[in-house]
């Protein structure tokens, strides 16, 4: 079935098609869950009061180490399974790549400091922010720079990652994750913060929609080859139901909004997310570093996949079942006497 | 020296791991002491170790998330500042990190939530699982960790196909000659690092209060597991010295300051010299003949390979190895000398006695981890000019950067850098000067805090700011 892409077979064909699969659902797992957890960050401002933002920033607490080890995974993982893209991709957005970084250490290091104090909580509260901001845009500007390709050719500019789509791209992220956020903090609480939370999630998801549908008009205008690609067969018949089924759930989302559901507009969130993220692999599918190297030209050798592997198809079942029981331990509505205990 | 980009890089690369390593070794040291802390309190249902085990919990909070944060920063640092490097072993340096995130941080991750929010909820028993858990956690990130980079140092099960290494060997790569005696040296360093960070920061609560209990029993205990580990790593090291002479032997000249071999002198043991790469030969040499080929050869007039009898693009620095490896053996003798002073102290029944001995104590504080870094000052250097040994130099490895960028990215290391580590430090030492456990329940942290849930939100908890009295809160 990927006649169409390789001439490898058996083994050779197999392991480098795993090991993407490994890559995307690292990257996926990342995007959905410190998502919502750096959509609170973005949201952070917003909330009327500081019991709020206490609460928020609780409701992530035990959990946004865990939901970032996906991007540490992303990294590591690329750099075993698929060295020459790791060599390739990270220098490309070295800046923003850098950014970013500074920005997870910013919001990261305020779940630690903010509470430990009153007299510099508010700016650990502006580093929570901030830092949430900053890496949300960064990591947009990265995802519509890899699209676009300019930055990944031969010989780019130090700055061919700087674009009108990225920029946007980078924005849109921004009222994505904050989708999230705001749907989680609907799941984890209640009363007049969570009517707030309903009303930022209603109009996040009118403003995702719209991002939704530049964003899928931009890319073809901008890029014959994937304007060739989306509406060649058969890949206009798999990529048709992408904006029927995001279109969908942006309906249902906003609908549960309204009729008070606390879990479905998150879970709606995330399946929006997935839709979004499958329409993109689809587009982009085989290539890696795109205009560069496809899955089997980017990949380790054998021993390096099996090995690589092995591992990571015998743990990540068990890391599921471990971060599934960590959530379930902190279930429900978010009870800020969990960190009145600890700090 | 040009500061082009690949000096930048090299000096953002060991700014970077240098801060890195300082939390992963204090939280190892720390989760362990954890466990204990823990145990006891399970065993005994003493209070006293359970607010023990609250008040450090904290500080390896702290310690940890700035670790999670800076170890972030390293998983990319690979690719974006040492593209050539991560192709040329990317194989296989790759999978070994991999297993390090998929073993062990997830784990560490997952559980440290359950381990500092979630003790009402899971119950005793499976809170003490949790803390195990993350301990385990932090002891297997450092396997894989040390075995990647024991494999720069000694690389082995690996062939060179087109310019890179390609595996062939899993077994032999992950343990790789100088990887068990590395791993060995590594986390006895870290355990002792911890020891004299606790007994320190006790010393300190304790002279405050010297009716705090907490800091009695952590300055003992502290104390006790230094006086064991401090002379063991002694042992480790020469171990290690012993494997680093038959593998690198270049790196070893350069720590003893060894540039030559004048037959039946043997090598002496240089105390104290100022190594002169431009005179191939030290200035003003004071050292104990015969002491150096005593140490490496065990023998009266033994040689090992010395300094000229490697082509000078070969040699590391040789001042900076022979001077980091002097600060870290001469804080490991202090050590020895402080933990075993301590020991004597406690068989005369005055170990919280107040005086020079618990004065000092708080200078110790830094000991362990400048010890370590000075070791890892000694063996990164001492491999130069290569990055991995014998196999690729150092210079061919750094992405082709623009001298801006690099300048952009150290600029904001040093910015946030400074700005958390600041802040570490500062709410440590105010958690410190608190006090641990104080009688009558004076710690920051209420056992009964569960019950005052009801109270406004945002003084969740007690706040570390203020005019700090020595009684706390």
């Amino acid at each position: 079935m990927f006649e169409h892409f390789t001439d490898a077979t058996g083994l050779a064909l197999w392991l480098p098609l795993a090991s993407a699969g490994v890559i995307g659902f690292s990257v996926a797992l990342y995007v959905l869950m410190d998502g919502f957890d750096l959509g609170v960050g973005i949201l952070f401002p917003g909330a009327a009061k500081p019991e709020w933002r206490d609460a928020m920033m609780v409701s992530v607490a035990p959990v946004w180490d865990g939901n970032e080890t996906w991007l540490v995974l992303g990294g590591a993982g690329l750099f075993a399974l698929f060295p020459v893209a790791y060599a390739t991709l990270l220098p490309a957005f070295y800046l923003p790549l850098t950014a970013m970084l500074l920005a997870l250490i910013l919001r990261g290091v305020a779940f630690e400091f903010r509470f430990k104090t009153e007299v510099h909580k508010p700016f650990w509260s502006a580093s929570f922010h901030v830092g949430s901001v900053v890496a949300t845009f960064t990591q947009g500007l990265v995802l519509g720079a890899f699209v676009e390709g300019k930055a990944i050719e031969v010989g780019a500019g130090h700055w061919a990652w700087l674009s009108p789509f990225s920029v946007f791209v980078g924005l849109a992220l921004l009222a994505g994750y904050g989708l999230l956020g705001a749907t989680w903090i609907v799941k984890k609480t209640e009363g007049e913060m969570q009517a707030w939370a309903r009303d930022v999630a209603g109009r996040l998801v009118a403003v995702v929609a719209v991002a939704l549908v530049i964003v899928s008009v931009w890319m073809p205008v901008m890029a014959p080859e994937i304007a060739a690609r989306w509406f060649a067969w058969p890949n206009v018949a798999m990529l048709a139901p992408v904006p029927i089924v995001a279109g969908i759930l942006c309906v249902a989302i906003f609908v549960s909004l309204r009729r008070g559901g606390e879990s479905l507009p998150f879970y709606g969130s995330f399946a929006l997310f997935l839709t979004g993220y499958a329409g993109l692999a689809v587009s982009l599918f085989p290539a890696l570093v795109p205009g560069r190297y496809d899955i089997w030209q980017a990949a380790s050798g054998p021993s390096s996949l099996s090995f690589a592997l092995v591992g990571l198809g015998a743990l990540i079942p068990m890391i599921l079942g471990y971060t599934l029981y960590n959530y379930y331990v902190f279930r429900g509505k978010v009870r800020l006497e969990d960190v009145d205990g600890y700090h | 020296m040009e500061f082009d980009a690949l000096l930048l890089s090299r000096i953002q690369f060991a700014a970077v791991i240098s801060f890195h390593i300082i939390f992963p070794a204090f939280t190892i040291g720390l989760a362990s002491w954890l466990v204990v802390l823990e145990a006891r309190w399970l065993a005994t249902r003493d209070e006293t170790w359970k607010r023990l085990y609250r008040f450090w919990l904290k500080i390896f909070a702290v310690s940890f998330g700035l670790g999670v944060v800076s170890g972030v920063v390293m998983s990319y640092q690979f690719g974006t500042n040492w593209a050539p490097f991560s192709l040329f072993a990317g194989e296989v340096i790759g999978p070994l990190m991999s297993y390090e995130v998929i073993t062990a941080f997830f784990l560490e991750a997952s559980f440290l939530g359950i381990m500092l929010f979630g003790w009402e909820r899971v119950g005793d028993r499976a809170h003490f699982v949790a803390t195990i858990l993350v301990a385990v956690g932090t002891l297997i990130s450092a396997f894989w960790i040390l075995s990647a980079n024991s494999w720069m140092h000694t690389p082995a099960g690996f062939e060179i196909v087109d310019g890179k290494a390609v595996p062939t060997d899993w077994w032999a790569i992950v343990f790789n000659p100088s990887f068990p005696y590395r791993f060995a040296h590594m986390v006895a360093a870290t355990f002792l690092s911890t020891s004299f960070a606790v007994a320190g920061m006790a010393a300190v609560a304790l002279r405050r209060r010297s009716d705090d209990t907490g800091a009695r029993r952590s300055l003992a205990m502290a104390l006790g597991l230094a006086a064991v580990l401090a002379p063991l790593q002694v042992f480790i090291g020469d171990l290690h010295g012993l494997n680093t002479a038959e593998h690198q032997p270049a790196k070893l000249a350069a720590m003893e300051g060894h540039w030559r071999n004048e037959g039946e002198h043997g090598v002496p043991l240089l105390l104290f010299a100022w190594p002169d790469e431009a005179i191939e030969g030290n200035r003003a040499e004071i050292g104990i003949p015969h002491l150096g080929s005593l140490i490496i050869t065990h023998s009266w007039t033994g040689t090992f390979p010395a300094l000229t009898e490697f082509p000078a693009d070969e040699r590391p620095p040789v001042a900076v190895v022979f001077w980091t490896f002097r600060v870290m053996v001469g804080l490991g003798l202090l050590m020895i000398v402080v933990a075993f002073w301590a020991q004597w102290r406690r068989w005369r029944g005055r170990l919280f006695e107040d005086g020079l001995f618990l004065r000092l104590l708080p200078w110790m504080i830094p000991s362990g981890f400048v010890a370590l870094l000075a070791g890892w000052f000694t063996t990164e250097i001492g491999r130069q000019p290569w990055v991995v040994y014998g196999l690729f130099r150092t210079a061919d490895g750094a992405t082709a950067l623009a001298r801006h960028q690099v300048l952009t990215s150290i600029g904001g290391f040093a910015v946030v850098y400074s700005i958390i580590f600041g802040a570490g430090l500062y709410y440590v030492g105010r958690m410190v000067l608190r006090g641990i456990v104080l009688p009558e329940g004076g710690t920051a942290v209420e056992p009964g805090g569960l019950q005052q849930a009801k109270r406004p939100l945002s003084t969740i908890g007690e706040t570390l700011d203020g005019d700090d009295s020595a009684g706390g809160g």
